[in-house]
C-alpha cells in the first residue's frame, strides 16, 4: 500500500477534481440559461404575443405557434392523464407481484425512455397516412403517447407511499375497490399524482421530432384539429435554421419561453415532493 | 373525506343493503378500467414495433437484409442503406458515454461523500433540470455556440498536435466545420449527464453504511472507501445507469440534427460530419413523399433504432432492477 502522504494527495486531488465536475455541470445549466436570456429576452416583444408567423421582414410573432401547442399539450393531458393514471393505480393495485403487472411494469420503463421520434413515426403510419393528412388530432395523440409513462411511473410511485393499513381499513369497512381506490388512496397521493401529471405537461411541451411527422407545423392561424398545426418546438426549429436574422431572434425568444415554462413546472413538482416524502 | 365515511359507513341514512348493491355495478366497470389502461399500456409498445416494421417492410423486400449493411444513402439513384446510420447512432452516443461517465463518476462522489448537506439539495436539483431542458434547445445551444467554438478553438489545434499521428491521426482529419460527430457526441453527454449522475447517486445513497464505515474504521481515505467499497457494491446498477443514459443518447433526435453536420458519408474521423437515424428520419422525412421508396426506407431505419434502443434499455432495466425486485 502507498504511504499516507500519497493516499492523502490522491484523496485531496479526487476531491478537487470531483468538486470541479460538480461546478461544471452547474456551469453548464447557468451557461444554457444565460444564452437563452441573453438572446430571447431582447426578441420578446409585444409582438411575439400577438402576430402569427409571418414571412421574413414583416415582423411576425408566435402566436399560432403558441396556441397550437397549448391545445396539443392540452388534449395530450386529457387523453394520457387519465390513462396513465388509471394503469399506474393497476400497476400499485392489481398488478402487484403478478406476472402481467410485472411485465407492464417493464413495457412502461421502455415506453419512458424510447425515442420520441419514433412515436411520431408511429402515429404517422397509424393516423396521418389512412387519413391523408397532417392533424392537430395526430400530433395531440403522439404526445399523449409520451404523457402516459410518465404519469404511469409517477402514480404508481405514489400510490405504493400510501399505508397498505389505510386500503385495509376501508376493505375491512365494506367498501369497494372503487370507492377505496377514489376515495381513500387518490386521496391520500394526489399531490404526487397531480406532479406527474405536471412534469408530464413539461415533458409534452418541449417536445419537438414526434410533432414533425403529425401536426407538422402550420404558418397561417389554425384552431382546427384536422388539420396541420402550429407549435412553438417546431416553429423553433423551423425558425432557428432559417437564413434570416428577424426569424433566428423569434425562435430565440420562443426557446426562451418553452425553457423557462418548462423548468417552472420542474421546480415546482419537486418542491411538491420534496415535501411529500 | 366525508363522502368517504358516510359511503363506507353504508351511506349515512340509506340502507346498508343498498349502498352495497350501487358498489356492485360501479366496480366491476372501475376495475374493468384499471385493467384496460394497465393492458393498454402493455400492447403499446407491441404496437408501435408492428406499426414501424410494417412501414418499412416494402424498403425490406426491396433492399433485402442488405439494408442493414450497405453504406450508400442516394436518393437520385433510390439507392438506400442504414450503414452510415446505424454506425453515426452508435459512434455518437458512445462519445457521449466515454466524456459523461468521468463526469457522473465525479458529481456522484461530491454529491454523496463531499457537498455538505445544505449544497446537496440545491446541486442536485440543478443537475436534474438540466435533464428537462427540452432537446431542441441543447440543439439551439449548441448550433450557435458550441460549434463556432468547436471550430475556432477546439478543433484547429487538435488537428495540428494529433492529426499527423498514425493510426491516432485518423480521428482528427478533416476541416474544422465546428460541427460533426464529437460535437454531437459532446452535446449528448451533456444530456445523458444529468441522467447516469442521478441514478449513480441513488444507487450510492443505497450502500448499507456499516460496509463504509467499516472500511473507515480500517483507515480508508474517502475516495478509497467510494473507488473500493461503495462503487463494487452498487456497480451491476451502475452498468444498468450507464446503458439507460447509452440508450437515451442513441434515440436523441433534435439537439443531434442540429449540431452532427447531415451527411450521409462514411469517415472515421471526430469531425467529420455524420448523421444518426434519428437525424436522417428528421431531416429526411419532408423530401420522401408518401409511396417512395425512400419513405419506407425511413421507416425501416425507424423499425431498426427501436430494436437497437429496445436491446439497450430492456438490459439496462434488467441491471438496474436485478437487485431491487
Amino acid at each position: 500500500m502507498a504511504s499516507l502522504a500519497v493516499r492523502r494527495t490522491k484523496d485531496t486531488t479526487v476531491k478537487a477534481i470531483s468538486i470541479g465536475f460538480a461546478a461544471f455541470s452547474i456551469f453548464l445549466l447557468g451557461w444554457i440559461l444565460w444564452t437563452l436570456l441573453a438572446r430571447g429576452l431582447p426578441a420578446l416583444g409585444t409582438n411575439v404575443f400577438t402576430q402569427i408567423t409571418m414571412p421574413p421582414g414583416q415582423n411576425g410573432g408566435l402566436l399560432n405557434a403558441i396556441v397550437g401547442s397549448l391545445i396539443q399539450v392540452g388534449i395530450a393531458v386529457l387523453i394520457g392523464g387519465p390513462i396513465g393514471i388509471f394503469a399506474g393505480t393497476f400497476l400499485a393495485e392489481n398488478g402487484k407481484g403478478t406476472k402481467i403487472g410485472s411485465i407492464t411494469r417493464f413495457v412502461n420503463d421502455i415506453l419512458l425512455s424510447a425515442p420520441s421520434i419514433l412515436v411520431g413515426l408511429f402515429i404517422y403510419t397509424l393516423l396521418v397516412v389512412p387519413f391523408g393528412s397532417f392533424s392537430g388530432w395526430a400530433g395531440a395523440l403522439a404526445l399523449a403517447i409520451l404523457v402516459i409513462p410518465v404519469v404511469v411511473r409517477t402514480t404508481e410511485d405514489m400510490l405504493n407511499l400510501v399505508p397498505v393499513g389505510l386500503r385495509e381499513a376501508a376493505f375491512a369497512l365494506g367498501a369497494p375497490q372503487w370507492k377505496v381506490v377514489m376515495f381513500i388512496t387518490w386521496r391520500a397521493a394526489r399531490a404526487g399524482i397531480v406532479t406527474g401529471v405536471l412534469l408530464a405537461i413539461a415533458r409534452a411541451a418541449g417536445e419537438t421530432a414526434p410533432l414533425l411527422f403529425t401536426s407538422l407545423g402550420n404558418n397561417a392561424w389554425s384552431v382546427d384539429l384536422s388539420k396541420p398545426m402550429a407549435s412553438l418546438p417546431v416553429a423553433i426549429y423551423q425558425y432557428a435554421g432559417a437564413p434570416f436574422d428577424d426569424w433566428v431572434a423569434l425562435a430565440w425568444a420562443g426557446a426562451l419561453l418553452i425553457t423557462v415554462g418548462v423548468l417552472l413546472l420542474n421546480v415546482f413538482s419537486r418542491l411538491v415532493l420534496a415535501r411529500m416524502n | 373525506m366525508d363522502a368517504t365515511v358516510d359511503s363506507v359507513k353504508g351511506g349515512g341514512s340509506q340502507p346498508i343493503h343498498l349502498a352495497r348493491r350501487r358498489g356492485a355495478i360501479s366496480d366491476p366497470i372501475f376495475v374493468g378500467l384499471l385493467w384496460a389502461s394497465g393492458i393498454f399500456v402493455l400492447i403499446l409498445l407491441g404496437l408501435i414495433i408492428t406499426e414501424l416494421f410494417k412501414g418499412g417492410l416494402p424498403a425490406l423486400q426491396h433492399f433485402g437484409l442488405d439494408f442493414i449493411w450497405t453504406a450508400s444513402w442516394n436518393p437520385v439513384t433510390e439507392k438506400y442503406g442504414a450503414l452510415v446510420m446505424i454506425y453515426g447512432t452508435i459512434f455518437s452516443a458512445v462519445i457521449a458515454v466515454v466524456v459523461a461517465l468521468p463526469l457522473s463518476f465525479g458529481i456522484a462522489f461530491f454529491l454523496t461523500e463531499i457537498a455538505p448537506p445544505a449544497l446537496k439539495r440545491p446541486i442536485g436539483v440543478a443537475i436534474q433540470l438540466l435533464a428537462a431542458v427540452p432537446s431542441i434547445i441543447f440543439g439551439m445551444w449548441g448550433f450557435f455556440i458550441i460549434v463556432p467554438l468547436m471550430a475556432g478553438y477546439v478543433q484547429p489545434p487538435l488537428i495540428d498536435w494529433l492529426g499527423g499521428i498514425p493510426l491516432i491521426g485518423l480521428l482528427f482529419q478533416g476541416p474544422p466545420l465546428g460541427s460533426g460527430m464529437l460535437t454531437a457526441g459532446l452535446i449528448l453527454a451533456v444530456m445523458i449527464l444529468p441522467y447516469i449522475t442521478s441514478m449513480f447517486v441513488e444507487t450510492l445513497e443505497s450502500v448499507p453504511p456499516m460496509l463504509k464505515e467499516s472500511a473507515y474504521g480500517v483507515g480508508a481515505t474517502t475516495y478509497e472507501v467510494y473507488k473500493n467499497v461503495s462503487v463494487p457494491y452498487g456497480r451491476t446498477a451502475m452498468v444498468g445507469a450507464v446503458m439507460l443514459g447509452l440508450g437515451r443518447a442513441l434515440g436523441e433526435t433534435m439537439a443531434v440534427t442540429f449540431v452532427i453536420g447531415n451527411a450521409t458519408r462514411l469517415s472515421a474521423s471526430l469531425f467529420a460530419p455524420g448523421a444518426t437515424i434519428a437525424s436522417t428520419i428528421a431531416n429526411e422525412f419532408p423530401e420522401a413523399p408518401l409511396g417512395s421508396l425512400k419513405l419506407t426506407s425511413l421507416l425501416q431505419l425507424g423499425f431498426i433504432l427501436f430494436v437497437i434502443s429496445f436491446i439497450v434499455l430492456a438490459l439496462s432495466r434488467a441491471l438496474i432492477r436485478s437487485r431491487m425486485d
